[in-house]
């Protein structure tokens, strides 16, 4: 990415090409933004530091950030193997794994979460033998986590795939004939050209599982100070017609996640410059 | 370096892009949280336009989630009521989803020509925003509550907890299930049902009935978002000894799972609960549909309004059908909220409101 060529496009269109995305970008992102800001203004700032900062809603901060935080991490470790397993190897069936990444996109989430939870309640296939070794999944952080690490996988394994598969085998083989070990040519080689799409990756679903709703009231019991997340917290504004409160809590969400974005790029170019320059 | 292809920079840019798009789609996601769930159906004759010349037209009424079956009963009913005496063809299309959500809908801009709703709250709403007038209660008999319903408990076949009334619910090592009632209209009746009891119990005695309810909520386990929710956590997912619930909704699981499953306790002290209905003036007065949307609501209070609504197990507020159901619903000491709690604004506000009664409940 550092090298940045000036140089004028070859390709016509780019006055059309940008005004339509501005356009785009004002409709489908910019005002719905802009919307949330203005009617927070609503609030005197006293009042919207009461909002955002009341006892249950910092729990529910940490409780969202906490998990999706812990999702995103896990789907970072396990998107990458699956990444790497449908790019490097082929076996029968292939094509169905392939296939079975994307359905936590094109589920609707509210049927992922109710799924989840009939697995992960204490009676629930899955839950009935977590249970016998003391653990509760269903209505703990625990059950939220693993919703969100479900509805946010593709992400991972989306972002890394199409890079992994762009790697040129020969770097590797030249490594190899050099005398690196598997885990050298991994770390030494691979890593580098892929951490770009990791943390791409990491920052869609921490982004996605942050905002997510649907399937996690379901899971997550929704106790006051324990299993409450933030979303839920807007929809409890809202019940009780209180649309500044809702969006003053939306706002807070929105510019913590957006830091988040932001440092996660900048570490991004800098991964990306290094490996450039090294 | 020379390993970083062209495929890939173009990679970055695109997922640059799309790092934007998410940060994007959180916001639309937030803002659209409120607004999914909800759902219209089709029912009766299907029309085109609105108020069309030729004689035909179509009104919405927007309800909340268990009234589906009741509504679209009624609304054949309806049609056929309505062609016979204008010689017009009605279609009426139903949308359902959460109370309270259904009233934002409306106020964010949904043509509901009537509004019928699980409670008074959510139809005040509409008239905070001016699109009803203030004294919209009054405008049809009973509150405009044209059936009611009240509070009761489920519980599994044979009574295994041996669960009887408010009391045995807050004994320890009863779990009981109830949904939230900072997102659930249903869940607040059940909340104050449970106030009453205990006030009516300790002879209006308020720290003893605030002790009452947090001990009732201390054996709570899971609190869903809605009413259904809470529900398929008792019934499904087979949590929990006891569930309080609307008797109509209970009524609805027993005839869905079966009466070998579980029985229906009808406590000794209970809510009644009038879900309220109005036209919607400012919608009607613009398209032009305030007689049949009025003439919609009056049919509800009709015999054969009342007969639909105690077949789908609401208690019905005519004395001749509800002396022909008596026998389907439990007989109960009932009390409504105007009585105990000065209506709803005060209820909503001591109780439910951020900093109230039930958030102190979970204050640690």
């Amino acid at each position: 990415m550092a090298n940045t060529a000036k140089q004028r496009s070859t390709l016509p269109g780019f006055g059309l090409a940008m005004g339509f995305t501005l356009l785009y970008l004002s409709l489908v992102v910019l005002i719905p933004l802009a919307g949330l800001f203005l009617k927070t203004t609503e609030l005197h700032w006293e009042q919207f530091w009461s909002v955002v900062t009341a006892p249950r809603v910092l729990a529910s901060y940490w409780l969202s950030f906490g998990t999706s935080l812990i999702a995103a991490v896990t789907n970072t470790v396990f998107g990458l193997l699956v990444a790497w397993v449908l790019v490097r190897y082929s076996f029968p069936g292939k094509r169905i794994i392939d296939g079975l990444v994307d359905l936590p996109f094109a589920l609707p989430t509210a049927v992922a979460g109710i799924s989840l939870t009939i697995l992960y309640s204490q009676n629930g296939w899955l839950g009935r033998y977590l249970e016998a070794i003391g653990i509760k999944a269903a209505y703990t952080p625990l059950g939220i986590t693993i919703a969100l690490t479900f509805i946010s996988l593709p992400f991972v394994v989306r972002t890394v795939q199409p890079v992994l598969q762009e790697l040129n085998v020969q770097v590797e083989e030249a490594a190899a004939t050099l005398g690196a070990n598997g885990w050298q040519r991994f770390v030494r080689i691979m890593l580098p050209q892929l951490l770009p799409a990791v943390l791409t990756g990491f920052a869609l679903a921490f982004a996605r599982a942050i905002g997510e709703y649907g399937s996690v009231v379901f899971i997550s019991g929704n106790m006051p100070m324990r299993t409450e997340i933030t979303p839920l917290l807007i929809m409890t504004k809202l019940e009780q017609y209180d649309y500044a409160g809702a969006t003053a809590i939306a706002v807070v969400m929105l510019v913590v996640s957006f830091v988040l974005l932001l440092l996660i790029n900048w570490l991004q170019w800098r991964s990306g410059r290094r490996h450039v320059l090294g | 370096m020379s390993i970083q292809t062209g495929a890939q920079k173009k990679f970055y840019a695109f997922t640059r892009g799309i790092q934007l798009l998410a940060a994007g789609s959180l916001v639309l996601g937030l803002a659209a949280c409120g607004k999914s769930g909800s759902e219209v159906t089709n029912s009766a004759a299907q029309t085109n336009g609105k108020t069309g010349s030729n004689g035909t037209v179509e009104i919405l009424n927007v309800s909340y989630d268990p009234t589906r079956e009741l509504y679209q009963e009624l609304n054949t009913a309806f049609a056929k009521h309505w062609k016979e005496k204008t010689g017009q063809t009605v279609s009426i299309k139903q949308s359902h989803g959460g109370s309270g959500k259904q009233s934002r809908a409306i106020i964010d801009g949904l043509e509901a020509d009537v509004a019928t709703l699980a409670l008074a709250y959510d139809i005040d709403e509409l008239e905070n925003k001016k699109l009803i007038p203030a004294e919209w209660q009054k405008r049809l008999p009973d509150n405009s509550s044209p059936y009611t319903s009240t509070i009761v408990f489920l519980v599994r076949k044979g009574n295994p907890k041996g669960i009887k009334d408010w009391d045995d619910l807050v004994k320890p090592g009863i779990s009981v299930i109830t949904p939230n009632p900072k997102t659930s209209g249903g869940a607040r009746w059940n909340y104050l049902a449970a106030w009453g009891y205990a006030l009516k119990k300790y002879g209006g005695d308020e720290g003893k009935a605030r002790e009452f309810v947090s001990n009732l909520y201390k054996n709570v386990p899971v609190l869903d978002s809605g009413a259904r929710g809470s529900t398929t956590t008792f019934v499904e997912r087979g949590l929990g000894d006891v569930l309080i619930a609307w008797e109509n909704e209970a009524f609805l699981s027993l005839k869905e799972f079966g009466k070998d499953k579980f029985e229906i306790i009808a406590p000794s002290v209970s809510i009644l609960a009038e879900p309220p209905v109005t036209v919607v003036d400012k919608v009607v007065d613009k398209r032009g549909t305030r007689q049949v949307a009025q003439a919609y609501l009056e049919f509800l209070y009709t015999e054969q309004g009342q007969e639909i609504a105690a077949k789908n197990y609401y208690r019905p507020r005519l004395t001749s059908v509800a002396s022909r159901y008596a026998e389907q619903f439990p007989k109960l000491n009932l009390f409504t909220i105007d009585e105990v709690f000065g209506g709803w604004q005060k209820a909503q506000k001591t109780h439910f409101s951020d900093g109230g009664v039930f958030d102190q409940i979970y204050k640690k």
